[in-house]
């Protein structure tokens, strides 16, 4: 779990979600994204690492491919591609500058970047589009997983494993952490996001507690 | 990189976005300017200007109920066709509740109608959804299977909003008329939201058999915040808000005269030039569709077939363009003055796509992919072709950022997150 306290800097636009102000940072970033591999290069690119996330049924799919320093594992370049709306494409460009600035960041500064410093980077993103910024937070661990996997360093690649909280329903925690993202605020909403019937009483607790622990983690407030 | 289609150095307004709402005519304008100022009493007030303004509220619920081919006491003016299809749904559920608590309606209702029908599921109602056919379509047949002992109301569209689907409801009329007979009662009733067909199809309650009909100002060239619900005089409903006693005492709160006036006078207009207004735009529409077919690869047409306003509406364009996600989209129009909406998820408050998209049975992906584009009276052939101009390049650039490349058959695509559930 992540430590909120980290997250304050990032300025949530709009904490009603009815307005789709987007700052001149993503704009900028959406209508002249960087970094981008043209669709069919992707061989040609010669890449030392990838990661790909989401699917465009669920609304954005996203490819990150690093080329990385084997001695100083610093990410020499960053380049991507993204399936989804205005926000997307602006966070998937912004985490690919914020790699590779100043010469690059190292692995293990790559892996401290949290979705809410892609967001202040970008000045702050709509409340209903902070899924996006997290999606590239994703792409880049599965792409790092993929170097230390093809360096042998299999100590080092990350598991992040799911807890299950309601075992006839099998909810995961990373199941309520989607619904929220996903604008989910209540409980009753996140038992419509994930079609799921009524949970079982003795596991209600845990998972209003988790809602609102990621209501606080990414909207900075908790509406239950 | 290959860059976006130059700016045009004069930005057009390309409106293709009349589902929503459409301007006001300026001839609705002129007839509810004398009732701001001039005009401005109280209807209720016995004084002469406020009896004037009664008056005028009078003629346009005599024109109104005209159209309608019905009497001017049927004719319920609201604050909009939410407010009218919520009084409908309510009034009916709340008056009858010892009748029965079943309701049938459709899976591609517009929200006005869904959301009170979850309201009333709290309430312990009990709502079937009905579902459409690929194209949209509501089956009178299937109507009539779902219709039970304890149904005490049927709610279906005139016209989807999304793929502008005409809904057959002569025929779900006859098919409700027929349980009546059969069962030897006066339930269900028959609810129609006709909010996107008022402009373009025919009005007629007795040939529609309707008991209850939504209308609103704002799809019609007419003024925003004002609508009307038809009600048969055979029945009763529940009022939504009480006070004075205004609306029959069906609707309380001092009359909005000026819109009242510009309803009535927008659909009058509308319907005056109905018949050669939905030849114009089916062949603009069907236009469209050529050029975007011949100019776009892997594109398809969402709800059912174009040439025919009686099984679409005329001005309705619905499109996937697979690859691409359809906010992205719609921002880029945006840049170069064309305006449309789109059903991908990235646009709703729930972050799911087009519940009506879902409902025809198209996968996710295309769902998000999707852009609508209904065309209006001022809507020409220039405007298409600007559109045209710049709609491909876009697409182009977009899925040379895209890392998708679905299957043009929706069958051979995999969409895993939503199969697991």
């Amino acid at each position: 779990m992540n430590d909120t306290s980290q997250h304050q800097g990032a300025k949530i636009r709009d904490k009603q979600g009815n307005s789709w102000l987007y700052s001149d940072i993503v704009k900028d970033h959406f209508f002249n994204p960087r970094n981008i591999l043209l669709y069919g290069q992707e061989d040609s690119y010669q890449a030392d690492a990838s990661g790909r996330v989401g699917s465009p049924a669920c609304g954005d799919e996203m490819v990150l491919w690093l080329k990385i320093d084997p001695q100083t594992e610093k990410i020499t370049e960053c380049k991507w591609q993204t399936f989804g709306c205005g926000s997307a494409i602006a966070s998937t460009s912004m985490l690919s500058v914020m790699l590779t600035e100043n010469g690059g960041m190292t692995l293990e500064q790559a892996l401290k970047i949290k979705p809410q410093d892609i967001m202040s980077r970008l000045g702050g993103l709509p409340n209903r589009k902070i899924h996006c910024s997290v999606l590239g937070d994703k792409a880049l661990q599965a792409a790092v997983n993929d170097w230390f996997r093809k360096m042998g360093k299999h100590d080092r690649v990350i598991t992040t494993g799911a807890k299950v909280i309601d075992e006839a329903l099998h909810i995961t925690d990373h199941d309520i952490e989607e619904a929220v993202l996903e604008g989910a605020k209540t409980l009753e909403e996140v038992q419509k996001k994930l079609k799921v019937g009524a949970a079982s009483p003795e596991s209600i607790p845990e998972i209003e507690q988790l809602i609102r622990f990621y209501s606080e983690k990414y909207y900075g407030e908790s509406f239950i | 990189m290959q860059t976006f289609p130059g700016k045009p150095k004069d930005k057009n307004l390309v409106y293709l976005d009349h589902a929503a709402t459409t301007y006001t005519d300026p001839r609705v304008v002129e007839a509810m300017l004398p009732y701001f100022e001039g005009i401005f009493a109280n209807p209720s007030g016995l004084y002469a200007i406020g009896r004037e303004a009664n008056g005028a509220i009078n003629d346009a619920r005599r024109t109104i109920a005209d159209i309608l081919h019905t009497l001017p006491d049927s004719i319920i003016f609201t604050g909009g066709g939410t407010e009218s299809d919520n009084m409908a749904i309510f009034g009916v559920a709340h008056k009858y509740a010892d009748k029965g608590k079943h309701i049938v309606t459709t899976k591609i209702e517009h929200h006005a109608v869904l959301h009170p029908c979850e309201q009333l599921e709290k309430e312990g109602f009990e709502v079937t959804y009905i579902e459409p056919d690929s194209q949209g379509f509501i089956s009178p047949k299937k109507i009539y299977q779902a219709l039970r002992e304890d149904t005490i109301l049927v709610s279906v569209m005139y016209a989807n909003n999304e793929v502008g689907t005409v809904e057959p409801i002569a025929d779900i009329g006859r098919e409700i008329i027929k349980w009546r007979k059969d069962h030897a009662t006066k339930f269900p009733l028959f609810h129609s939201d006709a909010c996107q067909a008022a402009g373009a199809l025919e009005l007629d309650v007795e040939k529609l058999h309707v008991d209850l009909m939504t209308i609103n100002g704002s799809k019609i060239y007419g003024p925003k915040g004002v609508g009307i619900l038809y009600k048969s005089r055979n029945i009763q409903i529940q009022p939504l808000i009480f006070g004075g006693g205004q609306e029959m005492r069906l609707r309380s709160g001092t009359e909005n005269v000026p819109g009242i006036v510009g309803l009535a006078k927008a659909l009058e207009l509308a319907q005056a030039d109905r018949q050669d207004e939905n030849m114009r735009l089916v062949d603009l529409r069907n236009y469209f569709w050529d050029k975007l077919q011949h100019a776009i690869p892997k594109i398809r047409l969402n709800g059912a077939d174009l040439g025919n306003e009686l099984v679409r509406l005329p001005n309705n364009l619905n499109i996937s363009i697979l690859d691409i996600e359809g906010e992205a989209l719609l921002l880029y129009l945006d840049e170069y003055g064309i305006v449309c909406s789109t059903g991908s998820a990235c646009t709703s408050d729930s972050l799911d796509p087009s519940h009506v998209l879902l409902a025809l049975g198209l996968p996710y992906e295309y769902a998000h992919g999707s852009l609508r584009f209904t065309l209006g009276k001022r809507t020409t052939k220039n405007d298409i072709d600007y559109v045209m101009s710049y709609l491909p390049g876009i697409v182009e650039k977009l899925r040379q950022i895209s890392p998708v490349n679905l299957e043009e058959d929706p069958n051979k695509n995999k969409h895993p997150k939503y199969h697991q559930r």
